[in-house]
């Protein structure tokens, strides 16, 4: 059995029996990882991207076809620019709006009042709702003939849109669905641990000093929880990017492509089409485009977020 | 201080102690507008599925249903296979996560407690796989698939889960670990255990929190999960219960008489599990979730 000495220093040849041990186990208790990530993931990934410079339809074997998937997605499919485009609305309507909805009611729950955690609870559930069964509630309440919300807006006068079956209305629905069902969650939960953790003084300084409750909201508050909103801005853009399940649950993409997110669009040509080329392409711009985003984010938040408080 | 009696409170303001009781009058306002909005939906469904065909249909809708038609939560049943759905949900469940939480922990003590070279730079691809969005990896393991015959089988969606169990879970559990005191490892191992030992007897009946947390969040995942299960699975008795609903959902009515009221009571039979898991272990829940925010 080894022994625990305080650490000698190491010889210069050969590593001391110590650092051996430590790095036969730390990569034996790595190993299943490392195995999972070649085989599932830098595998894959690889042979992807190998596959995005190729024609492949199944059938036949694939043929190399050099940036020709490139091209066509930048200048032949229709549907690139649309669905790139669409997704960049959705995105930029649903996280905005996400994080503002999960802050307030962050700051609602954070005042000192009785029965808070019910309320927290309450808030939370739709979060709990699976991605395929919230979309399906959502699709039954926004049903434009005899759903909630239009018999709501007949009853005081107005006339519903079609809601997922309107070209205009789709995408706002689907925003809907994600508020409903992000704005109580984790993002929420994340938010209230970021408010309890700015220290009390600060208040009390800006109290004496006169600020009100909306001065000491933007002076105080929001710089001490500006690590709390990057975390939840950027994690928000990566996942908002990627929404499939409920634009494929409640409209397939449709009506006349109003929902053919980018995710969309890789889903079918790999698998409705089999352009599975053409797919793992648009995969890689994807990627590409996320990691830029996530990038540039991480580069202008040094102007923005405030780490002082840590 | 004198400068604070100087500065004139506006009416408005809610910071003065004497409109405590308006402010917090104020507050259960919203949060009741909030809920109404928040848990309307949920009241919508369950009514919606207690509702006769007919009843789906009423224009402007009624809130309740004029008699609760208890007998759609049988009919659903017999209307689609949902009591299979539900038992391959739990098949898939039962045999990813244990697969995640077990070798999650393995990679994840690595990386708390081993000092090796490359470790750091390991770390950062860990995460950085975060990022990356599962098409990438989807199209080839698809093609991969469909040759080794793994697919309308289980396999793609329960073998790669031991792999790691996945960079959420190796994360949250490498920061829980992290949290516990050295000296603990240290005096064992004085004591003559290897390290497996350590893991075992210490960090694991330390960690039990935090790996409620993570087989949590993983069932909440498998359970939720759409795509995989989508594109691999065909045969609808091998439909998991995201799956199955949503075909249920395609289906044609059956002589043109609407489902809507039956497909509400699949969509609240599918919820109940996630709901149930998180009343029972809500501590560990928020707790979990509050762990791999802040710490970032």
């Amino acid at each position: 059995m080894e022994t625990q000495l305080p650490a000698a220093p190491a010889p210069r040849r050969g590593l001391s029996p110590r650092r051996r041990r430590h790095i036969i186990s730390g990569y034996l208790y790595l190993s299943p990882w490392i195995i999972g990530f070649f085989l599932f993931w830098l595998g894959p990934a690889l042979a992807s991207l190998v596959l995005s410079f190729t024609t492949y339809n199944i059938i036949s074997p694939p043929t190399f076809s050099g940036l020709t998937n490139y091209v066509q997605a930048f200048t032949q499919d229709e549907l690139f620019w649309p669905s790139l485009l669409k997704t960049i609305y959705y995105a930029g309507a649903s996280v905005p709006l996400g994080l503002i909805g999960s802050l307030a009611a962050a700051l609602l729950l954070n005042v000192k009042v009785r029965g808070t955690s019910f309320f927290r609870t309450l808030f939370f559930m739709p979060s709990l709702i699976p991605i395929v069964a919230s979309t399906i509630l959502w699709a039954w309440l926004l049903q434009p003939d005899w759903g909630l919300l239009n018999g709501f807006l007949y009853r005081i006068g107005i006339t519903g849109p079609r809601w997922f079956e309107s070209q205009e209305w789709a995408i706002p629905g689907l925003v809907s669905l994600a508020l409903w069902t992000s704005v109580g969650g984790p993002r929420m939960i994340i938010f209230l641990a970021g408010l309890q953790g700015v220290p009390e003084e600060l208040y009390d300084a800006a109290s004496i000093d006169g600020a009100t409750r909306l001065q000491r909201l933007w002076h105080v508050t929001l710089p001490m929880i500006t690590p709390t909103i990057f975390f939840n801005l950027v994690l928000g853009v990566i996942g908002a990017l990627q929404v499939f399940t409920s634009a494929f649950v409640a409209t397939q993409g449709g009506p006349a492509y109003a929902t053919w997110f980018y995710a969309l669009n890789i889903y079918y040509q790999a698998f409705q089409y089999f352009n599975m080329g053409y797919a793992a392409a648009l995969a890689w711009l994807f990627a590409i485009l996320i990691v830029v985003l996530t990038w540039l984010q991480l580069r202008t938040s040094k102007s923005w977020v405030y780490y002082g408080g840590e | 201080m004198a400068r604070a009696a100087a500065v004139p409170v506006p009416a408005w303001s809610l910071a003065g102690g004497q409109s405590h009781v308006i402010g917090r009058t104020l507050t259960y306002l919203i949060l009741a507008i909030f809920s109404l909005v928040m848990g309307f939906p949920f009241i919508w469904t369950i009514s919606s599925s207690l509702k006769t065909p007919a009843e789906t249909q009423f224009f402007p809708p009624q809130i309740f249903p004029a008699i609760p038609q208890w007998d759609n939560y049988v009919h659903v049943f017999v209307a689609q296979p949902i009591a299979q759905w539900f038992l391959n949900s739990f098949i898939v469940a039962g045999i990813a996560i244990p697969g995640a939480v077990i070798t999650g922990t393995l990679v994840a003590y690595s990386f708390a407690r081993f000092d090796y070279p490359g470790r750091d730079f390991l770390f950062m691809v860990l995460l950085s796989t975060m990022m990356i969005p599962y098409e990438v990896t989807l199209i080839p393991q698809y093609l991969v698939f469909v040759q080794i015959h793994w697919v309308n089988t289980f396999l793609p969606l329960t073998v790669p889960a031991w792999g790691g169990g996945g960079a959420f879970t190796v994360f949250l559990l490498r920061q829980f670990f992290m949290t516990i005191p050295r000296e603990l490892d240290d005096a064992a191992s004085v004591d003559g255990a290897n390290s497996f030992t350590v893991l075992w007897n210490i960090i694991v009946p330390l960690s039990r929190p935090a790996l409620a947390t993570v087989a949590i969040l993983l069932f909440l995942n498998t359970w939720n999960d759409f795509l995989g299960p989508f594109i691999y699975l065909n045969d609808p008795h091998l439909f998991t219960m995201s799956v199955g609903l949503r075909f249920f959902q395609t289906v044609p009515e059956s002589l043109n008489v609407p489902q809507d009221n039956l497909l509400m009571a699949a969509t609240v039979i599918m919820s109940v599990p996630s709901i149930i898991l998180f009343f029972a272990a809500q501590r560990y829940f928020v707790q979990g979730i509050v762990m791999s925010g802040l710490k970032m």
